[in-house]
C-alpha cells in the first residue's frame, strides 16, 4: 500500500479535516505516482465508505465492525494498527483533530513508527520528503524528516490544505476484517454531551472584537466591550482568557472553540497562537495589535499595530464614538 | 495514590526567539523560560487528586532539561506542594522526537509503580502532543487526552474529556492511567512563602538522560528550523497612540467598511 487516508466521520460525513488530509494526499500522490487508498472505520463507517467512494483514489477500505461503533482509544488504534501493520503502507495521513490526538500516538508507540502532528505542508526536495510545522508558539518553523521508510504517520493542521481542490473519481470498496476483542479495550466513553448551550453565536458575526491575554487584567475586561458596543461588535477571545474565566467560553475563537470568517477580525492583545489562528484566518480582514513585534498573529494581519491595547483601546473607542 | 506529574521548562509566549547557527534550534542565552502553560495545570490537579482524598498519597514531579535552568522548574513545582522529584538530566542538542522522550521518560519511570501520570496536552514548544499517550502505551497504563475534569470512581478514573466545538465526553479508565491535561480545568495555586522555604530541603533524584537512552533512535527529526513566512503582506501602522487610532478609524471606515 502507498498513501493510506484515515477518515473521521461528523455526523455521519466526512470531517471536513478528513477531506483536507484526502486533498494533501492527492497532492503527494501525483508528486511521488503513488497510489491513495482511503480507510473508513468505526461509527457510521459504511457511511463514510460510501462518500468516499466519490473522490480519486485506488480503493476504498472499510472496516465494518459493531466494536468499533463506541469510541475506545484502544479499540480505534488497534484496528489502524492491524490494517498498517499488514499492508505497509509508506505513509499515513489524517486531520490533526481532537480524535486523532487521543488514538494516533498509541499506534505510534505499539509500531514504533513516527506520527508527526499539525503539519501544515509537505515539501519534496528532490524525492525526500519533509513535514513543514510551526513550532515555539508559532513562532518559528521547522522541517521534519521522518527516519523510517515505511508507515509515516502525518496529521495535518486544520485548513493545511483545502478540500475545494479535491479531485472527484470512482473508487471501490475493499472489505477487510480485524481482529478485536474487549479485553484489548481499557477505556470505555459516554455520550457526548455539551456544557453550554445558548451563548455567542461568532459564526454569522460581521466584526469581532477578539481579545487574548496582552489585556493583562480582569479589570480591563470593561474597556473591551465600550469598545464592542461603538463598534457595534461581538466579541471573541482566546483560550487563556476563557480559561482565566473572563469571558464565557462560548466566546473563544479557535480549535476548542468556535470558527468564524467575520468581514473585520480585531485581535487585540493575541499572539496568534495555531489554536487561535484556525479558527479566524478566513477572516476578511484582519486587524492586529500586539506590543510583541514577534508575534505570530502579524503573519496573518492585513493591518498590524505594536502597542499596548490597554492603551490604544480606550482612544479608539473615543475616536470611533466621535465619528 | 501516587502520582507523577510531568512538567516541563518552556520558552514564554512572548521570549525572544534566535534561531541557533546550526538551524535546529534556538539561542538559548536571549530565551526567558517558564513552566509549559498545561504542565501547570496538570501540577494542579495532582495536587487536588490527593487533597480530595485526605491529603493521603505523593505527588512526584518529573522533569527533563538542562542541569543548568530545569531545577527552577521543579523547586517551584516542589514549592507549590509536590513531594518529591525526578530530574532527568539532558544537554543540549535536545531530544525533539515524541516517541524518544517517552521512551525515556518510561526508562526512568518503569520502577516508581505510578497510579497516575499527569502532564500538559503538549510542550508550548515542541507542540508534538503525544509524549503523554505514548509513555502510557510504553508503561501499560490506560490513556486519555485533552481531560477538563476527574474524578475517581469505584476504583476507576473517569476523565472528561474536551471535544471540538464545546462538546465534551466521559471515559472511563482503568488504574494505571497516564492522562494529558487541557489548560484550563482549574485555577493553579501560587506557591506559599512557607512551600518555597520547605521546597529546598525536598528531595531531586538526579538521573542521567545518557544511561537511559541506550541504542534507541528517533523516528522522526528536525532537519531544519527558519523563520515562518508571512502568507500576507501586513500593514504596519506607526505613530503615537493618537495617530494610531486615528488611521485605525480611517482604515475601518474607509478600507474595511466596517463603521
Amino acid at each position: 500500500m502507498d498513501i493510506l487516508v484515515v477518515l473521521e466521520g461528523a455526523n455521519g460525513a466526512i470531517h471536513r479535516i478528513s477531506k483536507e488530509a484526502l486533498a494533501a494526499a492527492q497532492l503527494l500522490s501525483k508528486d511521488l505516482e503513488q497510489k491513495i487508498s482511503i480507510l473508513a472505520f468505526g461509527q457510521n463507517a459504511e457511511q463514510l465508505a460510501n462518500e468516499a467512494t466519490g473522490f480519486n483514489a485506488e480503493e476504498v477500505v472499510l472496516i465494518n465492525d459493531e466494536k468499533l461503533n463506541s469510541y475506545s482509544a484502544d479499540g480505534y488504534a488497534e484496528a489502524i494498527m492491524q490494517i498498517v501493520e499488514k499492508e505497509a503502507p509508506q505513509y499515513v495521513l489524517t486531520g490533526y483533530s481532537y480524535l486523532i490526538r487521543d488514538f494516533l500516538p498509541k499506534v505510534s508507540a505499539r509500531l514504533q513508527k513516527p506520527l508527526i502532528t499539525d503539519v501544515i505542508s509537505y515539501k519534496n526536495e528532490g524525492g525526500k520528503i519533509l513535514f513543514t510545522k510551526q513550532v515555539l508558539h508559532g513562532k518559528l518553523t521547522v522541517d521534519i524528516e521522518p527516519k523510517v521508510t515505511d508507515s509515516v504517520m502525518v496529521a495535518f493542521q486544520s485548513a493545511a490544505y483545502s478540500a475545494d481542490n479535491l479531485i472527484s473519481g470512482s473508487a471501490n470498496i475493499r472489505n477487510v476484517e480485524i481482529e478485536l476483542n474487549a479485553d484489548m479495550l481499557k477505556t470505555s466513553s459516554e455520550e457526548p454531551f455539551q456544557e453550554e448551550t445558548g451563548g455567542v453565536d461568532l459564526t454569522s458575526a460581521e466584526k469581532i472584537i477578539s481579545i487574548g491575554r496582552g489585556i493583562g487584567k480582569e479589570e480591563n475586561m470593561p474597556l473591551v466591550k465600550e469598545l464592542a458596543e461603538v463598534l457595534k461588535a461581538e466579541i471573541g477571545a482566546s483560550r487563556p482568557i476563557v480559561d482565566a474565566g473572563w469571558l464565557p467560553s462560548s466566546h473563544q475563537v479557535g480549535s476548542s472553540g468556535q470558527s468564524v470568517t467575520p468581514n473585520l477580525y480585531l485581535a487585540l492583545g493575541i499572539s496568534g497562537a495555531i489554536q487561535h489562528v484556525v479558527g479566524m484566518k478566513g477572516s476578511k480582514n484582519i486587524v492586529a495589535i500586539n506590543r510583541d513585534a514577534d508575534a505570530p498573529i502579524f503573519e496573518i494581519a492585513d493591518y498590524g499595530v505594536i502597542g499596548d491595547i490597554v492603551e490604544i483601546i480606550p482612544k479608539l473607542t473615543e475616536v470611533i464614538k466621535s465619528q | 495514590m501516587k502520582i507523577g506529574v510531568l512538567v516541563k521548562q518552556v520558552a514564554g509566549s512572548e521570549s525572544p526567539l534566535r534561531i541557533d547557527s546550526e538551524a535546529k534550534w534556538v539561542d538559548e542565552s536571549a530565551v526567558d523560560f517558564s513552566i509549559n502553560e498545561s504542565d501547570s495545570y496538570a501540577l494542579e490537579e495532582a495536587l487536588q487528586i490527593i487533597e480530595r482524598s485526605g491529603g493521603d498519597g505523593e505527588v512526584v514531579v518529573v522533569s527533563m532539561g538542562p542541569a543548568g535552568r530545569t531545577p527552577k522548574v521543579i523547586r517551584e513545582a516542589l514549592a507549590k506542594g509536590g513531594h518529591r522529584a525526578i530530574h532527568i538530566q539532558e544537554e543540549a542538542p535536545y531530544e525533539t522526537d515524541p516517541f524518544m522522550i517517552a521512551s525515556i521518560f518510561a526508562e526512568a519511570l518503569k520502577d516508581e509503580q505510578f497510579d497516575l501520570i499527569l502532564s500538559g496536552l503538549q510542550s508550548d514548544d515542541l507542540s508534538s502532543g503525544q509524549t503523554g499517550v505514548i509513555l502510557g502505551e510504553l508503561l501499560g497504563m490506560s490513556t486519555a487526552t485533552l481531560v477538563m475534569g476527574v474524578e475517581v470512581q469505584d476504583g476507576n478514573l473517569r476523565a472528561k474529556r474536551e471535544l471540538e466545538s464545546g462538546w465534551f465526553q466521559w471515559v472511563t479508565l482503568p488504574f494505571p492511567a497516564c492522562i494529558t491535561i487541557q489548560s484550563g480545568l482549574n485555577q493553579p495555586r501560587y506557591p506559599s512563602l512557607k512551600g518555597i522555604m520547605g521546597a529546598k530541603k525536598k528531595e531531586i533524584k538526579p538521573v542521567s538522560k545518557a544511561d537511559l537512552v541506550d541504542d534507541l533512535k528517533p523516528l522522526q527529526d528536525y532537519s531544519n528550523m527558519y523563520l515562518f513566512k508571512a502568507e500576507k503582506s501586513t500593514e504596519m501602522i506607526e505613530g503615537s497612540a493618537d495617530e494610531v487610532v486615528d488611521k485605525l478609524a480611517d482604515i475601518f471606515k474607509n478600507k474595511i467598511k466596517a463603521l
